[in-house]
């Protein structure tokens, strides 16, 4: 991590509106620049002393990293250090968990995600999640990708539109195109994935939060998914949580190591941020001993 | 887990004994018999218990049945001093009555039970629960004496006064809002709606928390807010569940007796002025049975006869509509 920009950039005042977010989407959705995987792509996400809470107890500490533009970044490391956890601050999922609770700075292009002016719903709008579990609605395959273009007031006539382009986007319209009025249930597991993630796209985020996307697939499944985000991340930034660590090196261009931390105690466990890097580096030369025992397989 | 101890591999029998005690009745035989015994004779009893019901009521209405026949199932006229035994009129107001309790159940009860599983926060809820299951505990003819007391004055009021009277006026939708003493079809109704909102909410309640937390955190990260979730995703997958307490509660609200009894204004007629009073069949039964003998007699215990017909078709009527509406959601 570079020192001096960054300082500045904690300096800016966290008073933000619901207008600055707008504003800033709209940037953000305008910015067509090309896929750079440079280092100095534009920083996105500005994490600085994050911590979330369940209650008192203290599920994750201290995070600190950026999340780059254009650009898959993986979060890594063993069951419960919290690689979840964080990843739902990012989108304010926590909001919906009695007694959970962020401290410390997210900003989002300069803006506090927390900040008291913020709205998660439009946040969510902005900041896409795919989960572990394929999550479609019981509804048509054409009604679960135009789902969340109708509540963000899209047109009739443009929803047809949407649901092609989105699905096309996912892979998976011409498995679907003559089916698109029967049930989203009666898909393979691995279409279900494809179709949350066109659900997700349809909503034009800037940024895609995928949780374990492929643990309840199988490889075959799973490649279609990984090379799907290989195609779309010249448009969207992409966070991905992942217990397989093939898989983070193949996807992503940076790594965040996370592991646990037992409090002697309480007899609890906090999940500590390791090492965050460049993937090549973290899993060719990590500089962190914790980070190569588990990269190699000694650890987790 | 720890490693097996090497004892504990010398203990496990050679491979040629492995299986050799695995036929046989065993310990496990005659328990699960005696089990699946007791099991079968409860399922029969209430075979049994409904038979007899059946046979009962048949057997005791039965010189009605035979002697009045078609006058009797479908006779407009319930006067039993001058010896007419129509039950229509009793039908019609058994259904209106229930028709509008359920109508006013149910969007307070929905809405009582989203409240409970969207909005409180968790250390209120089981406070709410506690209030709601309270109203359940009410007894019937408590509610019966609060809607003569305080409820039909007022409705009196109401009804004769301002919105209702202009209603009164229009055309065809005018019939049903027509002179009110206070005590009717709409005064009984509204009563009942208070008695089955407990069971509709605490069954939709559990419905509502069924719906999976991955299918609510589907919609919200899209950018729903809590009514475009609760709308998009808790609803349809309740829509089984919540036919199933509607119609639970309209059972209950047809055979609601000591309440109605009180409010209904024991005028058996088919009137389309729900303001209007009327009879239904468990308050009719009630009000008369002790005095009853004779065919009079004989027509009351008939009643009950229908009544258990009109409330077994309504509750199988609610389980294939469940089932309906479960397969649809699922597409299959």
């Amino acid at each position: 991590m570079t020192g001096s920009e960054k300082l500045e950039e904690d300096d800016v005042p966290p008073e933000t509106t619901t207008e600055d977010l707008l504003r800033l989407g709209d940037i953000a959705s305008g910015s067509e620049q090309p896929p750079a995987a440079q280092p100095e792509a534009p920083v996105v996400f500005d994490v600085r002393d994050l911590s979330v809470f369940y209650g008192s107890f203290r599920a994750v500490r201290n995070v600190d990293f950026e999340i780059h533009q254009h650009q898959v970044t993986a979060f890594i490391g063993p069951s419960g250090c919290g690689k979840t956890t964080v990843l739902r601050s990012f989108n304010r999922m926590h909001d919906l968990t009695e007694g959970a609770r962020v401290e410390g700075t997210l900003n989002y292009h300069g803006i506090d995600l927390y900040g008291a002016d913020v709205n998660a719903v439009e946040v969510r709008r902005r900041i896409g999640m795919v989960f572990q579990k394929p999550n479609p609605f019981p509804k048509s395959i054409y009604d679960n990708v135009a789902y969340g273009p109708k509540l963000a007031g899209a047109k009739r006539s443009e929803l047809d539109d949407i649901v092609q382009r989105s699905l096309e986007q996912a892979a998976l319209w011409d498995e679907v195109k003559d089916r698109l009025k029967k049930s989203a249930l009666g898909l393979s597991g691995g279409q279900q994935q494809r179709l949350c993630i066109a659900r997700t796209v349809a909503v034009e985020p800037e940024v895609i939060l995928m949780d374990e996307p492929c643990s309840a697939l199988d490889p075959i499944a799973t490649g279609r998914i990984e090379d799907l985000m290989d195609e779309i991340k010249a448009q969207y930034t992409i966070i991905i949580v992942t217990h397989n660590m093939q898989q983070a090196a193949r996807v992503s261009d940076r790594c965040a190591f996370f592991t646990t931390e037992v409090n002697e105690q309480s007899d609890t466990r906090t999940g500590i941020l390791v090492e965050f890097d460049a993937t090549e580096k973290m899993f060719s030369n990590p500089s962190d001993e914790r980070t190569e025992n588990y990269v190699t397989g000694r650890f987790g | 887990m720890s490693a097996v101890s090497p004892q504990g591999l010398a203990e496990r029998p050679a491979p040629s004994e492995i299986g050799s005690d695995l036929g046989g009745r065993g310990r496990g035989g005659r328990t699960d018999q005696a089990f699946r015994l007791l099991a079968l004779l409860a399922g029969l009893s209430i075979l049994a218990i409904l038979a007899l019901i059946a046979f009962s009521t048949i057997q005791k209405g039965w010189p009605a049945f035979s002697k009045l026949g078609t006058d009797y199932f479908f006779g407009t006229q319930w006067k039993p001093r001058s010896g007419q035994f129509g039950i229509l009129p009793l039908v019609y107001g058994t259904f209106v009555v229930a028709a509008i309790a359920v109508v006013f159940a149910i969007p307070v009860s929905l809405g009582i039970a989203m409240f409970m599983t969207e909005v409180v926060p968790r250390r209120f809820r089981f406070g709410a629960i506690t209030i709601v299951d309270l109203l359940a505990a009410v007894p019937s003819v408590v509610f019966g004496l609060w809607g003569i007391r305080i409820l039909a004055p007022k409705l009196d009021h109401i009804f004769g006064n301002g919105f209702f009277r202009f209603l009164g006026d229009i055309p065809i939708v005018g019939n049903l809002f027509g002179d009110s003493s206070g005590r009717g079809f709409m005064t009984a109704g509204i009563v009942v709606a208070l008695m089955i909102t407990p069971i509709i909410t605490s069954v939709t309640r559990e419905v509502f928390a069924t719906v999976p937390r991955n299918d609510k955190e589907g919609a919200l990260a899209l950018g729903a807010t809590r009514w475009e979730m609760i709308r998009g995703v808790v609803l349809p997958h309740s829509s089984g569940g919540i036919t199933g307490a509607v119609m639970l509660g309209l059972g209950r609200a047809l055979g609601e007796t000591i309440a109605v009894a009180l409010l209904i204004g024991a005028n058996p007629q088919i009137s389309a002025n729900l303001l209007g009073t009327g009879e239904t069949i468990p308050a009719q039964i009630a009000r008369q049975l002790s005095e009853a003998n004779g065919l009079f007699r004989s027509a009351l215990i008939g009643l009950g006869f229908v009544l258990f017909i009109i409330t077994i078709a309504v509750n199988v009527t609610a389980r294939r509509l469940v089932v309906v509406m479960d397969r649809r959601l699922k597409g299959a």
